[in-house]
């Protein structure tokens, strides 16, 4: 079975609280918070102002520039204020307030059940639909997608890759889309494949999820779809996007400004093939997600279908609330989430599912000495000494971190997971790699004006 | 709600590998050879064990304690691991206070030195040990007959390193395994340290050791390649008896120190390279000086001091060997 070449860890999955869970629809909110920034690049610009009525759909923020992403309003009311609030992390943010009334739809919609195949658009056609819906990297890196889609020039794809991995233990949203969206996933397959001219196609799935793999197996064979479904070995970071093209191509992204283009292949993950799928069929923007609740010691974890702007409190409500005493909410999975301070924070295109862990569990173990045991060396799966990382951070030794390529590292958290002494190595390899990448900045800059 | 919100930086989940775990799990490899052991050469076995064991937690604690200060650091077990490897490099009839004073060396001189676990250059208990052998020479070489059932006495008291090395000087350096049983060898039925005797034995807890992920196998098995195929090549140089082509080879294998020294010394975390690649050249590196010391060095045994030598090169491999990095395929 194919993986990745190097590295990697096997935390247990803790799939089964919520991998068996049909997917339920969610009750609307009644009031919801729009973050203008939620994707990768520049926040999108407010279309709307305090006291305007939208509908379900309507656009309410547009891209602010080419990397940026459009914004839709999740739900049918009024704007009640176009303000600064705190995000998940505490953060002020710009974001978009609306108080609901009822749910009017933008009439363009097609909300019908039908599944429709055919698409006779254009390439450009489509990229500028996914364009306007407003779609991004549902995986939790939140791309543009259209911005993914413009192959640059001197390059040509050769590869569409769907990332149907979910690596990330706990996190079951792609794998109950990929079981009850099945015929839709492989219709967003063919309009990727057509957007980027494409021939191969290939859909990489963890072997843990055998029920899906099978499920595709079959639709792709019956309703005649011309993509090949591959079970990848169970490792983390399987769903890493160099680490999945190098399992299923066998070709390695180069270090950055390296792209996944520059070896022919463009990712995208299996909700996010979903989404496209109503945008271009359906002119649906993405204003909702499937959104997993779940943690080892929560009542009833669940697969979500959220509204985006859902406060995250009422998903854990949903999910039988908090167990008793400390705990820690993390938006995404164990290995790459981030802990939450504000509870009350929205659900964005790149939530994929909330972890809730509590007790001893919530914490992290006590750090202790390096041993030099170099399991955050094997298991690193870019090639990096983490250990030696940490050790120059500590030193601020820079430009000798900056020979170590820290700039490759995809901070996946490996290394630290693997510590034995329970050293904060990736805090201090993520220090490490944002003061380098200022270094570099800068350097560029102070280079740029002399040619 | 009562709760009180918990943040840190991911990843939030950690895998169940402690240092504490770690060292339980080499204590548990070497369960086997100390059963082995004490089968040989009697309860005396467990005496040196035990006295090694309490002597080293004790340096520790009072160095960490009255010098150096700071947390105790005797919970992760790294001093019970360095006790038992000390034992296992004594005979079984050693005097106590021989121990101790090896246990204060080992522990003292060579860990607490530079500043305990994680800092020390060199391998704690192989300092020790070598220490002993050069102050305390006849102690350290002199050793009780196995009393196992079918042992033929044909070594009499020297372990078969030292046998056949004296017998290869009589005969203008010709080797000869003829009074060699390496069947006897393999399952621990042979003069030598505690830990040493039971080849077998041994094997199997680097076994468990590779199965626990503890270890991975380039040290060890790159350690124990070299020696076999520097002993194949000695043979062929010799000519004439073939069966000594892979006879000699195999008698490197299991005589004195090559099991324990492969699998549980020189696999030590803190004094050996960091990349597989290193590893390899560490282990090449090790075999090499053990069998350049047992054929023609002053010494019978080799190991403990190629390990410590390669100890030292440690850090310089660090320096220069890198793992291979992902989308990088030729660096200029």
């Amino acid at each position: 079975m194919k993986t990745f070449p190097i590295g990697g860890v096997h935390p247990s999955d803790n799939k089964k609280w919520s991998n068996t869970k049909q997917t339920e629809v969610l009750a609307l909110p009644d009031v919801v918070n729009i973050p203008l920034g939620q994707h990768i690049g520049a926040p999108a610009t407010a279309k709307v102002a305090k006291g305007d009525k939208v509908l379900t759909g309507q656009l309410i923020a547009e891209a602010t520039g080419f990397m940026s992403a459009n914004i839709h309003s999740p739900i049918s009311g009024t704007v009640t204020a176009v303000d600064m609030q705190p995000n998940g992390q505490g953060l002020r943010q710009m974001m978009v307030t609306i108080k609901r009334e009822g749910d009017e739809w933008m009439p363009e919609i097609d909300r019908s059940a039908e599944i429709k195949r055919e698409c006779n658009l254009e390439s450009a056609e489509i990229i500028a639909k996914i364009k306007d819906a407003g779609i991004v990297g549902m995986g939790g890196a939140t791309f543009p997608t259209h911005v993914k889609l413009s192959i640059p020039n001197g390059c040509k794809a050769e590869y569409l890759i769907i990332n149907g991995v979910e690596c990330e233990p706990y996190l079951t949203s792609d794998h109950r889309t990929m079981l009850e969206r099945g015929e839709e996933l492989l219709i967003g397959v063919e309009i990727l494949k057509k957007a980027l001219n494409v021939e191969k196609a290939v859909i990489g799935i963890e072997n843990n999820k055998p029920d899906a793999i099978e499920h595709l197996q079959r639709l792709a064979k019956e309703k005649k779809f011309a993509v090949k479904i591959e079970p990848l070995k169970v490792q983390y970071p399987q769903g890493g996007e160099k680490q999945l093209i190098a399992a299923i191509t066998g070709r390695q992204v180069p270090p950055p400004p390296g792209l996944p283009i520059h070896v022919g292949a463009v990712v995208c993950n299996a909700s996010t093939t979903v989404a496209i799928y109503e945008a271009v069929q359906k002119n649906k923007p993405l204003i909702e997600r499937v959104v997993t609740i779940t943690g080892q010691q929560m009542k009833e974890p669940r697969n979500l279908l959220t509204r985006m702007g859902t406060p995250i409190s009422t998903l854990i409500e949903m999910a039988g609330g908090l167990p008793e005493g400390d705990v820690k909410v993390v938006n995404g999975g164990p290995m790459m989430g981030r802990a939450m301070v504000n509870l009350d924070s929205p659900v964005t295109k790149g939530c994929s599912g909330v972890t809730v862990f509590a007790g001893q569990a919530a914490r992290r173990v006590e750090a202790d000495t390096c041993i030099k045991c170099a399991k955050c060396v094997s298991a690193c799966p870019m090639g990096l000494e983490p250990y030696l990382i940490f050790r120059l951070a500590h030193k601020q030794m820079w430009d000798r971190v900056e020979d170590e390529q820290i700039t490759n590292c995809i901070e996946c958290g490996c290394c630290q997971y693997s510590c034995p002494a329970g050293l904060p190595l990736l805090d201090f390899v993520r220090l490490s790699k944002q003061t380098v990448m200022g270094i570099i900045r800068a350097r560029a800059a102070a280079n740029a004006p002399q040619k | 709600m009562a709760n009180k919100i918990l943040v840190a930086p991911a990843p939030h989940v950690h895998s169940p590998q402690s240092t504490q775990s770690l060292m339980r799990d080499v204590l548990v490899a070497l369960i086997p050879a100390l059963a082995v052991s004490t089968m040989v050469y009697g309860l005396d076995v467990l005496k040196v064990t035990a006295i090694a064991v309490i002597s080293c937690i004790l340096v520790e604690y009072l160095v960490q304690r009255f010098l150096l200060g700071g947390k105790a650091t005797i919970s992760n077990l790294s001093a019970v691991v360095t006790g038992v490897l000390l034992a296992f490099n004594l005979p079984s009839n050693i005097p106590w206070w021989i121990i101790v004073i090896g246990a204060v060396v080992a522990i003292g001189v060579g860990k607490m030195t530079f500043g305990g676990l994680g800092r020390n250059p060199f391998n704690p208990a192989l300092v020790g040990r070598v220490f002993l052998l050069i102050a305390y020479p006849v102690q350290m070489t002199s050793f009780p007959q196995p009393t196992m059932n079918g042992y033929v006495d044909a070594l009499s008291g020297a372990t078969p390193l030292a046998a056949v090395k004296a017998a290869a000087a009589k005969a203008d350096g010709a080797i000869s395994l003829a009074n060699v049983d390496l069947l006897n060898m393999f399952s621990g039925a042979m003069p030598g340290s505690l830990g040493e005797i039971a080849a077998m034995a041994l094997l199997v807890g680097g076994i468990y050791l590779l199965w626990r992920k503890v270890i991975t196998w380039h040290i060890p098995v790159s350690i124990l390649c070299t020696m076999a195929a520097f002993a194949f090549v000695v043979a062929l140089a010799q000519g004439g008896d073939t069966a000594l082509l892979y006879e000699l080879p195999a008698f490197h294998l299991v005589a004195g120190g090559a099991m324990l020294g492969a699998i549980f010394m020189a696999t030590d975390y803190v004094t050996s390279p960091m990349t597989g690649k290193g590893m390899i050249i560490y282990g090449i590196g090790i075999g090499a000086i053990t069998m350049i010391i047992r054929l023609w060095g002053a010494y019978p045994e080799g190991m403990s001091f190629a390990i410590l030598l390669m100890n030292s090169v440690t850090p310089l491999i660090d320096k220069y060997v890198k793992p291979k990095r992902f989308g990088i395929t030729s660096k200029k």
